[in-house]
């Protein structure tokens, strides 16, 4: 299993030099990519604008959304953006999608957000077929497509259209339980092979008041369960290293852990605590 | 710190007392309507796993609750004119009035209030409030909990006997008006606690509905006199009841919690309400001395603890509901495995599993399977169709989609019937045409991406499959027809063991089956015409693969995908090989391990035709298992690789002579 490192696209306070010089260390680190989130109606950073920048400064790493919101965003653009990422980083991009969890990042993009799932379907034929190929370059080929997603509509999505599964988060029992469903997903649709699993944890070493304290705030929308997500933040190397190896006897073959602290000292903890 | 506890059952007592135990400070009140001595329902359930939870959490009640246990070990299935045993089942059972009466007199001993016959209409003011009174719960009317109940499985009604059976006992019973079964156990040494149940139509066929509560208990007794070997039933409010399955998107409400049947109920058939409504008191007062008494926080953990076990337990619990509900149409099986398909009903067992618990019961199994005393397992026994025998239930190779013309691919990769190299082994051939999902890129790209430069399609709809997809036109159905019927004779000349005719999956004759894709009033008109004249052809094994349900609101239902089974075996048709959905590409699929197994069971009991299925079964037990209790007679496995090994370094393999002395 391949573990990933989250970039703090979504954490307060991070500058662009910090951004640059988060990229850059984990592409000399053990990490094998780096990915970011999606949110619009939130103080955040735009998923590709940031591989974008990461791709400038990396050579090594893949650079993942985990995930990008594909329907707030019009089809042709959206695969005008990631093919840009994937040829700016020379064919580096997975492109995790889904419909995302909250009506409110559509209402702020300016966006219909009923018949969301149909348009996914649609953005991941286009992106994965060969419509508009020779009007809307550069080539898509080769960008790794994953979705998300956790209903029997998304799990026969992922199988019909996507290289593999990008799993929303929680304990290894519920990814094994997820990876379940995407194996037979991928049986039941004909799919030769098996589709690559991709699983994310949060983690925190520091100030974990701040770390606790954006998790609060960036779940807030899922009532009582953020404290089940502030309870599973990963806050010793003792914790990471039990999470990885969870999550590979789960079947992942690569987990991304995102950081609660724009802070490069807990990369630098990462790094150790995977060591 | 002040609770409230609204409901003195089980659950709310046990609460209580844990609540005292964790701290005497807290005051603790349970409001019960009724008076200490009313109950209803004779005997409650434990496993051996709730004990070991009961004897952490409380020992002293522990010890008095396992003290006037009565303790069984074997499940007893009375069927046709047998009994058969199956050990290894450890259970207990307490009599309700004497569990509450430990429970009460523990909660006063540690200073609870118990206020008896005391009606609560509005939530009483405290730090929480516990809603323990049931599955009718007047707390959980009083917040927002996202509540839906819902009635569950057949009619039931509850005695209770002095005959004081052995074990936990199945009775099933043949009646003029159709099935009647009893779930019946021991809960002290004078009495049984005696549960009958049957379908809604027996129960209309029968006159249920017109019967006083005597002459209900009357006609009981008479109908299991010889069960109950001359004794009586005895009646405590015993009606007849729909079982009502509880569920709550939340369990709390700000300061105002639920517990036991209050926030979930789980089908009786598999004993476990009481169970779930004492873990849940050991949650919540876990969670609340670990959060020191913070109740916000305590109310969250207790929630996100119990939720997935308790879903699990619903789950289960609905399965075996499901099942005696259907009870009836398994009375074709014979005993051994009519007791195998009973006591894997809900997913909990497995052949492996009750390998462990009852070695003689799968030996008995297997031997019946091998007809030979001592077998291997069922999924190694062999199957014979039209004089070809299969050695195993697993080992027949599936040929994937070989299309009967080179407009019926799927993509440019799919073998055409001429183009087909048999491979080695004992062969299922799957002959078909894609219609509507043809001309697409290989499904190492993806599925029902179309070629930019495909061939034309063809459907008895003129809808596309899915996005981009080119619209198909009308097909020539002779010219299709011979074309299968060529395919058949080829199959005939290269020897495949099983012809299979693909009709699932939205492929073209799968597309004139179902309501999404074909308007014609004789939907298997076609399909029909199809399968009559590759029978009058080919004498061997012939298969029809069908999607038995749509998983789609306008789609065919399982109920109309029995009658299509149906329909295929009366036209000829030796086996189903059972598949779901992918008729449309918007369908709402349901995706787990063994996810079309329940669909198998169902077709091949109902529309009593045998049945070969996949759905991501990845082992032997699972075939055992599925097979061993009917629920299909061949498994296709998707067995994932293994790797247990790696070679070592070179200088790890030192050959003992060149060690150094």
């Amino acid at each position: 299993m391949n573990v990933g490192i989250g970039l703090p696209t979504m954490t307060p306070g991070t500058t662009g030099a910090l951004l640059l010089d988060w990229a850059r260390r984990a592409d000399g680190g053990p990490f094998s990519s780096v990915a970011v989130l999606d949110r619009v109606a939130y103080d955040s950073l735009e998923p590709f604008a940031s591989l974008a920048a990461a791709a400038g400064v990396t050579s090594r790493v893949r650079l993942a959304t985990m995930i990008a919101i594909g329907p707030i965003r019009p089809t042709g653009l959206l695969a005008k953006q990631a093919a840009s990422v994937n040829a700016l980083s020379g064919g580096r991009l997975t492109l995790g999608l889904a419909v995302g969890a909250r009506t409110e990042d559509y209402e702020a993009a300016g966006v219909e957000s009923r018949g969301r799932g149909r348009k996914l379907v649609e953005q991941l034929a286009y992106l994965r077929g060969d419509v508009d190929v020779d009007r809307v370059g550069p080539s898509r080929d080769g960008i790794e497509l994953l979705v998300g997603g956790l209903s029997g509509q998304a799990f026969s999505r992922m199988a019909r259209y996507a290289d593999g599964y990008a799993h929303g988060g929680g304990p290894p029992r519920a990814f094994a339980s997820a990876a379940a469903r995407a194996r037979a997903a991928w049986s039941d649709l004909g799919r030769p092979g098996s589709p690559r699993l991709w699983g994310q944890g949060y983690f925190c070493f520091g100030d974990l008041e701040r770390g606790n304290a954006y998790l609060r705030d960036y779940y807030a929308f899922t009532g009582p369960f953020v404290e089940r997500i502030v309870a599973e933040n990963l806050t010793s190397a003792r914790a990471v290293k039990d999470f990885v190896r969870g999550y590979e006897e789960a079947g992942c073959d690569e987990l991304v852990l995102f950081p609660t602290v724009a802070d490069e000292a807990e990369l630098d903890r990462l790094a150790e605590a995977l060591s | 710190m002040r609770v409230e506890v609204v409901g003195g059952g089980p659950a709310g007592l046990y609460l209580a007392i844990l609540l005292r135990r964790a701290d005497p400070s807290v005051q603790v009140r349970v409001a019960e309507r009724n008076a200490p001595d009313a109950t209803f329902g004779w005997g409650v359930v434990f496993s051996e796993e709730t004990l070991g939870s009961l004897r952490d959490a409380d020992p002293e009640t522990h010890l008095e609750i396992t003290d006037t246990f009565a303790r069984w070990d074997r499940v007893d299935i009375r069927y046709r004119d047998r009994e058969l045993r199956s050990r290894g089942h450890s259970f207990s059972a307490i009599a309700r009035k004497r569990l509450l009466e430990i429970l009460q007199r523990r909660a006063l001993a540690l200073g609870v209030e118990l206020d008896f016959g005391v009606e609560v209409v509005d939530l009483p003011e405290a730090d929480l409030v516990v809603g323990a009174d049931g599955a009718n719960s007047l707390v959980r009317r009083l917040g927002e909990f996202g509540t839906r109940v819902e009635p569950e499985g057949s009619k039931y009604v509850w005695f209770g006997t002095d005959h004081v059976f052995d074990a936990f006992t199945f009775v099933f019973k043949e009646t003029e008006h159709g099935l009647y079964n009893v779930h019946a156990y021991p809960y002290d040494e004078h009495m049984s606690t005696f549960i009958v149940e049957c379908p809604l139509d027996t129960w209309l066929g029968a006159g249920h509905q017109d019967m006083s509560e005597e002459d209900n208990l009357a006609y009981c007794e008479r109908l299991f006199a010889h069960d109950l070997r001359g004794r009586e039933l005895f009646s405590n409010r015993s009606i007849w009841l729909d079982f009502p399955k509880v569920t709550n998107r939340v369990w709390h409400d700000g300061r105002v919690v639920l517990l036991g049947d209050a926030a979930h109920t789980a089908h009786f058939s598999i004993g476990s309400g009481t169970k779930l409504a004492m873990e849940d008191s050991i949650a919540l007062a876990n969670a609340l001395e670990r959060r020191g008494w913070d109740v916000d926080a305590a109310l969250v953990d207790y929630e996100l603890e119990r939720g997935p076990a308790v879903e699990r337990t619903q789950e289960a619990a609905s399965d075996s509901a499901a099942y005696f509900r259907r009870v009836a149409s398994y009375t074709h099986l014979e005993p051994l495995q009519f007791a195998f398909n009973l006591l894997t009903r809900s997913g909990r067992i497995t052949h492996a599993s009750l390998g462990i618990r009852d070695p003689q019961f799968t030996r008995a199994l297997d031997g019946w399977f091998g007809d030979s005393e001592i077998s291997p397992p069922p999924a190694f026994s062999a199957f014979e169709v039209r004089a070809v025998r299969f050695p195993n239930r697993f080992g027949l190779v599936a040929s994937g989609l070989v299309a009967v013309s080179a407009d019926g691919r799927v993509s440019p990769e799919t073998p055409t019937i001429e183009e087909w190299a048999r491979p080695e082994g004992q062969v299922l051939l799957q002959l078909g045409h894609a219609g509507r999902r043809g001309a697409c890129r290989p499904p190492s790209a993806g599925r029902d991406l179309p070629l930019p430069d495909g061939w034309p399609l063809v459907a008895p709809t003129r809808k596309a499959y899915g996005p981009f997809g080119a619209t198909p036109g009308e097909p020539d159905e002779d010219a299709i027809r011979d074309s299968f019927l060529a395919g058949a004779g080829r199959a005939g000349d290269v020897d495949v063991d099983v012809l299979e005719l693909d009709m699932a999956h939205g492929g073209l004759l799968g597309s004139y089956l179902s309501p999404l894709t074909n308007e014609e009033d004789d939907r298997l008109r076609f399909p029909l015409s199809v399968l009559e004249a590759v029978r009058a052809v080919w004498d061997g094994p012939l298969a029809v693969r069908l999607s038995v349900t749509d998983w789609h609101p306008r789609g065919n239902s399982v109920d109309q995908g029995i009658e299509l089974a149906r329909a295929m075996k009366e036209h000829g048709a030796d086996l189903i090989h059972v598949e779901a959905g992918q008729t449309v590409h918007d369908d709402r699929p349901e995706y787990r391990r063994g996810f079309l197994t329940g669909l198998s069971d169902r077709v091949r009991n109902q529309a009593r035709v045998p049945t070969l299925v996949g759905g991501y079964l990845t082992t032997v037990d699972e075939v055992n298992t599925i097979v061993g209790a009917g629920r299909a007679d061949l498994c296709l496995l998707d067995l994932p690789p293994v790797s247990i090994e790696r070679p070592l370094e070179p200088s790890n393999t030192v050959l003992l002579a060149e060690v150094p002395r």
